[in-house]
């Protein structure tokens, strides 16, 4: 028998596989697709689990489990995403180190179950609030392990939400995996209820000057960090002179694309925002003020979610012709990439 | 962090409970091992008033909390404070599914009848109305409760009782059970009663309608 450590498993296996690496020891969450694999995968794995009647309980009794100090997590998509933002709230007020895997799904309402990435806003800006959370968007079986395991040492380290935004193709299709190898040790999860010394946490104010004070903390905090987390990929963007932007699963297609028009001597390259929340700006302005770009197209399964928040951070002088590839909730494939950049003119 | 008096209106039941949670476990030497969730509302007035771990949550969301942080922390005695509302209404699908897992929490329901601290709009357990009927959580709870829960209801009036009832739910929760203990309590703010007034309307109109004992 060959030995290997290739996998051949879909992508709900590698979150589960993931999540266990990370030191992860309880999992609440309700069914939905297309997220459902996720608590099934850890549940028939041997993982401690509770099936709760609602994604508002999963979220709390993972903030509440998180407070007393077990790295706890939870796996929500669509209406339960939306059920989920009570909880990442208070984790982000806080500062819960509350993990959540979110599956999105076609939307308005219960939509599709499969592709979409409508749900961008929901994860970076869903809550009432400012966003303060660190949003992950996966574009490989590799990455979804990574960056998993990222949302866990992360929350952990610096004490804010994290939430993996995926989609139902992601999770649902199988792939071949060979778990990378992490030189980062694990985090470890702490408790500010100890034994000794009663501890007092508010989430609720009684003056405006109060929260303000603690906002302004939270902020600082967020701010301080906010270039060790944002992270990007580039492909081919040295010698491109039309740049691609995208993310997740559409940020895959568009990498073959790109791969694909690059042996046919097109000058394009791939930009795609690994975190969405920070934003890699500092990365994409450093990009963009390396030439004068001839195009810049925003790719996307949604009507703009991801093209918001780029044009929040772009801040170079000269703003080059943007144009934008925007089917939301559909799948958008390497060929269409493809033609669409051919007829450029 | 220092223990500040409490912010709860002249004449607040609250504080009573919390008074009384406070001695119970002090006597059985529980302090240390205590850790209390609030809900939003007149409860979360309490998070600085005990020598004891505390926290607020949102509204609706404390027995949710309280039991994913027991489930992580079994060696810890977890309180879930409540009203009225946010036990019965908003609260009442994550109270009832944890009554019915017996999760080892225990549930203290403040019930004065009114959303006290939003203004005294009428709470699940109000009266007032002959065409609505009031929520009985203990009883409705009793039909899907373990039997070795504990379920009970008594009233700010009666610290003796409120001492026993709250023993027995520590009991039940240290031998893995859930527990509930609704408080009859007064609102003379939202009430508008004055002085006797307050406690003859507990004793001789609540007391009536929602029935006092271990259920």
């Amino acid at each position: 028998m060959i030995k290997s450590n290739k996998q051949f498993i879909t992508g709900a296996e590698v979150v589960v596989q993931a999540c266990r690496d990370a030191g992860a020891t309880m999992m609440y969450g309700y069914p939905i697709t297309p997220s459902s694999e996720i608590l099934e995968n850890w549940q028939k794995t041997g993982g401690k689990c509770l099936q709760t009647e609602d994604e508002i309980a999963a979220g709390f009794a993972v903030a509440g489990g998180a407070l007393a100090g077990e790295k706890v997590f939870t796996a929500t998509s669509g209406p339960g995403h939306i059920l989920m933002q009570d909880a990442l709230v208070m984790a982000e007020a806080m500062r819960i180190p509350m993990v959540t895997i979110a599956a999105q799904r076609g939307g308005p309402s219960s939509g599709t179950v499969i592709y979409s990435q409508q749900e961008v806003t929901l994860a970076c800006y869903g809550g009432n609030g400012e966003g303060f959370r660190l949003v992950y968007s996966p574009a490989s079986l590799d990455e979804l392990y990574t960056l998993t395991r990222r949302a866990f040492n992360e929350a952990w380290q610096y004490g804010f939400p994290t939430i993996v935004l995926t989609d139902g193709y992601a999770l649902k299709a199988q792939g071949i995996f060979t778990k990378p190898k992490l030189l980062r040790k694990n985090i470890p999860a702490k408790t500010l209820f100890g034994r000794d010394g009663a501890v007092h946490l508010p989430n609720i104010f009684a003056t405006e000057e109060e929260l303000y004070a603690k906002l302004e903390m939270i902020q600082t905090d967020y701010a301080k960090i906010k270039t060790k987390v944002e992270t990007s990929y580039e492909l081919g963007t040295k010698e491109a002179d039309i740049l691609v932007i995208a993310h997740g699963t559409v940020g895959a297609s568009a990498e073959a694309a790109v791969l694909n028009l690059r042996k046919e001597k097109k000058k394009v390259g791939l930009f795609r925002p690994v975190t969405l929340r920070p934003f890699p700006a500092k990365n994409l302005n450093k990009l963009l003020a390396t030439k004068k770009w001839k195009k810049v197209i925003i790719i996307e399964s949604s009507y703009g979610q991801l093209a918001r928040l780029v044009h929040d951070e772009i801040k170079v002088k000269n703003l080059p012709d943007i144009l934008y590839l925007q089917k939301p909730g559909l799948g958008i494939e390497p060929e269409e990439i493809e033609e669409y950049i051919k007829k450029i003119k | 962090m220092p223990i500040q008096s409490a912010k709860f209106c002249p004449g607040c039941g609250h504080p009573i409970v919390l008074m009384m949670l406070r001695k119970v476990l002090e006597e059985r030497g529980l302090l240390k091992k205590a850790v209390m969730g609030l809900d939003i509302g007149c409860s979360l007035l309490g998070w600085d008033y005990l020598p004891i771990h505390t926290f607020q949550t949102h509204h609706g969301r404390v027995t949710p909390t309280m039991l994913g942080f027991k489930r992580a922390k079994k060696d810890m005695i977890c309180f879930g404070v409540s009203g009225d509302g946010g036990a019965y209404a908003i609260g009442w699908q994550s109270l009832f599914h944890a009554a019915r897992r017996d999760e080892p929490v225990t549930v203290i329901v403040v019930n004065n009848t009114v959303y006290g601290m939003t203004g005294g709009q009428i709470g699940p357990t109000g009266i007032n109305d002959p065409s609505v009927k009031p929520v009985y959580g203990p009883e409705l709870l009793r039909n899907v409760a373990s039997n070795e829960a504990y379920l009970a209801r008594t009233a700010v009036n009666d610290p003796k009782q409120m001492q026993e009832y709250l023993s027995k739910a520590i009991d039940a929760q240290l031998n893995g059970h859930f527990s509930l203990i609704e408080f009859l309590s007064f609102c003379p703010t939202n009430w508008k009663t004055k002085g006797i007034e307050t406690t003859k309307y507990l004793d001789e109109k609540l007391k009536t309608v929602f029935k006092v004992g271990e259920i």
